[in-house]
């Protein structure tokens, strides 16, 4: 377990216990963070857990690949730490985590 | 009696998403969301791929967190079928004999499976895809389960065959069309995943006619095809479509041929009445023809939830939202964007042997779709084709080096 900090795009925080295994989606959706719509269930066909990484923490990530990374070229809100949050499994390296959900396309 | 200022029948994707999206805009009215499942709402999509597979928990499914609903002050009642509308007196009633009075209804309540003809009774090892309850009982029979059949060779019966097939068991699939995806995909995608479902060892039937199913002791046993072959069976999918779930409001005087009539703010013909998602005929901007159609997706279900909200708000804006679709077979990715049925032409971009390739989709030399299979950045870009009805030419459309948006750029 570890604590992922979720920003709101209103602004307010979230503090999130993270399981080893989930996906940061998974965790924000189950952890009542509702601007996380997630529609296509994690199955990187949408892009509605967009998330901009604190700039901190984006290389504790690791490289993404080559579908997240186009995907998210179709958001008119990517930013250079955007990342989709499905795609982000939680392990032990990326406890405290910080993270502001990207505005809605 | 009960009264709610809005009223939802059906807790699937599209009804959940007007109760949460009404919330998130700060509406304080009293809401009521009525499902015949006794589950949350949950996602569907997972029910043919993840959670037959046994690879997602339930609890992943779940759209919001249990202790949402009534976070949000609604007023949740799970199983719980709506029999009847009275749009004179603004009243549902459920099939316990509950009555509410609405002052907004919201018809969300999707679609029940079809079923054969043929099946005049309930046949133990029979089984549809609609729910979790469906797939619960498929995975309980699984251990003992060595031959299934799939009957039908749409999407949810392709996904459940490439699952089981992975889980080991040998499979069946059944077509009636001369080809697999018929209704909802061109020539070329078919045979594509007519060829990937052979390679994982699927036997695929096309044409074939089921005639019966022949069972013993209330158990089935074989599928009866109509050239008089026999399939055995110890467990049938049967994935022939839906049937739009509108009877009550037939029954109120509303126009149900396939599905409910809606206009572009997903109205009814009824006062203060809504519907949307599967159950909702609707004109739709990127469909070839002028017909009211149907579409069974997160996409369309989502959108019109988001149309209705916006109505009863007060802020409404109507429908246009670009139809997309996914479907995940073996390692296939599938992403769909636009309406392809109509299409008079259809280019592959890149090779269809690979297993990368995108198929684009023409009418009177416009795009109005694309099927990508593992190709992200077409699915991406294409978007914008769709929206712009682009016209390209088939050659360069044809080239899958060339980005699509560097043809787009360059057709604009």
């Amino acid at each position: 377990m570890g604590t992922l900090y979720v920003e709101t795009r209103e602004g307010d925080q979230i503090d999130l216990q993270a399981e080893p295994g989930q996906s940061l989606m998974e965790t924000m959706r189950a952890g009542g963070v509702e601007e996380i719509l997630a529609l296509c269930g994690g199955t990187c066909s949408c892009s509605t857990c967009h998330v901009y990484v604190e700039p901190e923490d984006f290389s504790r990530l690791g490289p993404m690949k080559d579908d997240e990374n186009d995907l998210l070229d179709g958001s008119d809100h990517r930013g250079p730490t955007s990342r989709l949050s499905c795609q982000i499994r939680y392990r032990e390296e990326l406890a405290d985590l910080h993270v502001k959900i990207a505005p809605e396309d | 009696m009960d009264q709610r200022d809005v009223v939802i029948v059906g807790a699937g994707q599209g009804g959940a998403q007007v109760a949460a999206a009404l919330r998130r805009e700060h509406y304080t009215g009293s809401i009521a969301l009525i499902g015949d499942e006794p589950e949350f709402p949950y996602e569907r999509p997972p029910l043919s791929k993840d959670y037959l597979a046994g690879d997602k928990p339930f609890e992943q499914l779940l759209l919001r967190p249990r202790d949402f609903w009534a976070g949000h002050e609604i007023d949740l009642r799970l199983g719980q079928r709506v029999v009847s509308v009275n749009p004179q007196a603004h009243r549902i009633r459920t099939s316990e004999g509950a009555e509410i009075e609405y002052g907004t209804l919201v018809w969300a309540a999707g679609a029940s499976p079809r079923r054969l003809p043929c099946e005049r009774d309930v046949l133990a090892g029979v089984h549809v895809v609609r729910t979790r309850a469906d797939i619960d009982r498929v995975m309980a029979e699984l251990p003992q389960v060595r031959r299934v059949v799939v009957i039908g060779g749409g999407y949810i019966g392709l996904e459940a065959a490439a699952v089981l097939t992975k889980l080991g068991k040998a499979v069946t699939v059944v077509e009636a069309q001369t080809r697999v995806l018929a209704r909802v995909a061109g020539e070329a995608l078919s045979r594509f995943y007519e060829a990937q479902h052979r390679r994982h060892g699927v036997d695929l039937k096309l044409g074939a006619l089921v005639d019966h199913l022949t069972s013993r002791d209330g158990k089935v046993t074989a599928v009866g095809l109509a050239d008089g072959s026999e399939l055995p069976a110890d467990l049938v999918i049967v994935g022939i479509g839906v049937v739009p779930a509108t009877s009550p409001l037939a029954d109120a005087g509303l126009e149900c041929r396939n599905g409910v009539k809606v206009d572009e703010y997903c109205r009814t013909a009824l006062p203060d009445v809504y519907a949307l998602g599967d159950c909702a005929a609707h004109i739709n901007r990127f469909a070839a023809g002028s017909a009211p159609i149907r579409l069974e997706s997160v996409q369309n279900a989502n959108d019109q939830a988001t149309v209705v909200a916006q109505c009863i708000i007060g802020k409404p804006a109507p429908y246009a939202a670009l139809p997309w679709f996914w479907s995940d077979q073996y390692d296939l990715h599938l992403k769909t964007v636009g309406l392809s049925t109509g299409h008079d032409d259809a280019v592959v971009r890149g090779d269809l042997d690979s297993g990368t390739f995108s198929v684009v989709y023409l009418k009177q030399g416009r795009v109005i779709a694309l099927d990508c299979v593992n190709v992200m950045r077409d699915f991406v870009q294409g978007k914008n084709l769709v929206r712009a009805g682009a016209v390209i030419d088939r050659e360069a459309l044809a080239d899958g080096g060339t980005p699509l948006k560097t043809l787009a750029a360059a057709a604009a």
